[in-house]
């Protein structure tokens, strides 16, 4: 027997994944119109960026309305509470994939600083931690969740090198500094879209199994 | 002699039955003082019987049997030599339908198992009724009409009359069945508030059918399904994370 | 389309439904009529036919010499008050301790043997109570008296008050005597503390239909308390009363008494009356604090 709430847990989840899909493809505008040199699909990530920001409120309105109106409780309860943190990291991303999209244009008005070869792998690997986040969500997959968390300290170590071959190039050429800048400023917003991939894997860890992992991952060495 | 409990009420393999139909599985169940435990369960599972079970009312139904050990504060509940009357007086009822006592004023109805235990002196009942209508929250709306009779006040009203009724011979537990069922939310909302506040004065064991009632009040929650407890825990784990699949599907809605 | 139809139809149904409900209003209406006749035009006739002999002298004197204008039925009317009285007091306990025995601890063979005897009890005629009463008080007693009057018509009226003490406790809800138990009260303490004292209105109607009832019994009086043309001279001696009186002097061949029997009918009735209705105005005003 399919409960009516289990149908408006249903739509509320296409609703989320459809927001999902809006902002991967505003991170793959941003990154790839900064590798492919091209402005409009720049510009692209800005229009995307508002319908996230539309799609957000309606998914908490949704949210809002079933806890209101439904009271759920246990696995429901804690897979309407992780979809409400879900939607606002989503729209954080969102929000990063414009931060991007700023630099990028910035950077591209300038000399270009070197090739870019380790800002590519990182957007991969943030990408793969977006992807498998929002996967583990579909598939309530806790292992895949959990693998995700792991892959934020490669992350972390990308940006380490790119910072580190940035403000190399930055201190031969004092005048190349703006253009440094923007890419220190994309890899951090990279960062940031990650950390947010890893926020959502937490909350598909605490949907799935009622664990809170958040604190205990943080503070162990 | 019983070893010592952290527990004022518990239960050890207590089980009971109706005639040969066995309504309630051996039980093992302890419920610290001051706290409020509740008791959820569909329609049938025992949760009534065994809270019956816990003031020796269950066996007062022709043909209803109990078995087991019942202590309070490690006294035993059930035995030789222990009388039901006075082990009712330390667990006190409330019942599903407000009921107080028909052709007995408000002050009557409040002191009535005090008056009927031989207290005489007026003014000593009178006080008593007082401190019993303020610890249920009445007073205020009847302090001026105290003559008048129980029925005439409203449902919720009489709910906590019988409140006032169980609190007056002080006992140790107070035990409820589904106290609010009859009620409107108003009333409802009062009754929780109450409850929240008596865990002061006594231990409350409650058995209700809604779930959020269990969730808003208690501090432990036993799931009883068909005559046994599935899952007994801190309300709020149970409510969020249940560690029994039934559990889960019970409290999620999706039995059946 | 389908919506106007539904329209249509429910309109003109409605006409339709009026019309019965009409019909059969008017039927109960007769009904109800045809019940209530019989009553006013009895009571309407005891008036007409008994007012005029209502004296002072009737209810003062004694019953005057054979077929002599004057005199009342001043012994007639005590005599009928004392032997309801008796029955009262020798009924009374009895019966409303076979009611609570029965709604309260009446379970089980033994039970539904007394339940059974009461109900077969109040089927047996009137008259074969005063024959039983005579052979077991009366002879021994070798004489007619007020007391076995008064057994005779408690033993009328036990039935009734025991079933309708048991009927009445049982409407009582069950949770109520669980509520006064939970209060670690004894069970009898519930039960005539609480129960009985809460349908004590409902019970005292009960009796006082039962009361009503066997007032105006003629047929165990005629060989028990018997009746007496002068004043009761003590418990064990015969005792007029209302009932036989009227039998007596109605079947006399004199007008005159004819006229006192319809004047007593008249007083009987009042009587019985007046206690059905004060009985219920009382627990009218009791009721508001009674019944659940």
């Amino acid at each position: 027997m399919e409960r009516h709430f289990d149908a408006s847990l249903r739509e509320l989840k296409e609703q989320l994944l459809g927001m999902a899909g809006y902002v991967e493809r505003a991170i793959d505008n941003a990154v790839h119109g900064l590798q492919g040199r091209n402005p409009a699909k720049i510009r692209s990530v800005y229009e995307i960026e508002r319908t996230v920001n539309r799609e957000q409120v309606t998914v908490d309105e949704s949210c809002v309305r079933l806890l209101a109106l439904q009271q759920p409780m246990a696995v429901d309860l804690r897979l309407i509470v992780a979809i409400i943190k879900i939607n606002t990291d989503l729209e954080r991303m969102g929000d990063q994939a414009v931060n991007i999209a700023n630099n990028s244009e910035r950077y591209l008005a300038l000399e270009p600083l070197k090739p870019l070869v380790d800002l590519p792998l990182m957007f991969d690997e943030v990408k793969g931690m977006v992807r498998d986040a929002i996967n583990s969500f579909v598939r309530r997959d806790e292992a895949l969740a959990r693998e995700v968390l792991r892959r934020d300290d490669a992350v972390d170590e990308l940006k380490r090198r790119i910072f580190t071959d940035v403000l190399a190039a930055m201190k031969g050429d004092p005048g190349r500094i703006d253009a440094g800048i923007c890419l220190i400023l994309i890899a951090r917003n990279l960062e940031r879209i990650g950390d947010h991939a890893t926020n959502i894997a937490e909350d598909v860890v605490f949907a799935v199994s009622g664990e809170d992992i958040r604190h205990a991952r943080r503070e162990a060495p | 002699m019983t070893t010592t409990s952290p527990f004022l009420l518990e239960t050890r393999g207590l089980s009971a039955w109706f005639g040969n139909a066995q309504a309630v599985k051996p039980t093992t169940l302890g419920c610290a003082a001051n706290t409020v435990t509740a008791i959820i369960g569909p329609s049938g599972c025992g949760k009534s019987t065994f809270l019956r079970c816990l003031n020796r009312l269950h066996e007062e139904v022709p043909g209803a049997r109990a078995q087991g050990e019942v202590f309070l504060e490690n006294g035993p509940v059930y035995g030789p030599g222990v009388d039901p009357v006075a082990v009712r007086r330390k667990i006190g009822m409330v019942f599903q339908k407000p009921n107080p006592f028909p052709a007995l004023s408000i002050l009557e109805n409040t002191v009535v198992g005090l008056r009927l235990a031989g207290v005489r002196r007026k003014n000593v009942l009178r006080e008593l009724a007082e401190r019993s209508l303020r610890l249920a929250a009445l007073w205020d709306e009847v302090k001026d009409k105290l003559d008048q009779p129980g029925m005439s006040l409203s449902g919720g009203q009489q709910q906590r009359l019988c409140i006032a009724r169980a609190l007056a011979v002080e006992p140790r537990v107070l035990l409820m069945d589904e106290p609010t069922s009859a009620l409107d939310p108003v009333s409802t909302a009062r009754i929780e508030e109450l409850v929240t506040e008596l865990k002061k004065e006594v231990t409350v064991v409650i058995v209700t059918h809604n779930m959020q009632q269990a969730a808003r009040i208690s501090d432990r929650t036993a799931f009883f399904l068909l005559g046994e407890v599935v899952e007994f825990g801190e309300t709020s784990r149970l409510f969020t994370n249940p560690v029994d699949p039934r559990t889960e599907r019970y409290i999620t809605g999706r039995f059946g | 389309m389908s919506r106007r139809y539904f329209g249509d139809y429910v309109f003109r149904s409605y006409g339709w439904r009026h019309l019965q409900s009409r019909v059969m209003i008017g039927l109960l209406a007769a009904a109800c009529g045809l019940v209530l006749l019989p009553l006013f035009s009895i009571l309407g006739y005891v008036v007409w036919q008994g007012l005029p002999a209502l004296e002072p002298a009737f209810f003062t004197q004694l019953p005057g010499s054979v077929g002599e204008a004057g005199g009342g039925m001043a012994n007639a009317i005590v005599g009928t008050l004392t032997l309801v009285g008796l029955a009262l007091l020798l009924g009374l306990p009895w019966g409303i301790a076979l009611g609570i025995y029965l709604s309260e601890y009446g379970r089980g063979r033994f039970a539904s043997v007394v339940r059974f005897s009461v109900d077969m009890l109040s089927s047996v005629p009137s008259i074969i109570i005063g024959l039983f009463v005579y052979a077991w008080v009366v002879i021994p007693m070798k004489r007619f008296s007020a007391v076995s009057g008064g057994v005779a018509l408690a033993l009328l009226m036990l039935p009734t008050v025991a079933r309708s003490t048991e009927e009445l406790l049982k409407l009582v809800p069950g949770h109520v005597r669980e509520a006064g138990l939970a209060l670690g009260l004894p069970r009898w303490k519930v039960i005539l503390r609480i129960v009985v004292r809460g349908s004590l209105g409902a019970i005292a109607t009960g009796v006082a239909l039962a009361l009503a009832r066997v007032a105006g019994e003629t047929a165990p009086l005629l060989f028990t308390a018997f009746g007496n043309r002068y004043w009761n001279q003590g418990l064990d001696q015969p005792i007029a009363s209302l009932p036989v009186q009227i039998f007596n002097y109605a079947i006399s061949p004199y007008e005159e008494w004819h006229r006192q029997a319809w004047g007593g009918s008249l007083v009987l009735i009042a009587l019985v009356l007046g206690l059905n209705i004060s009985m219920r105005a009382a627990l009218r005003r009791k009721g508001k604090t009674g019944d659940s």
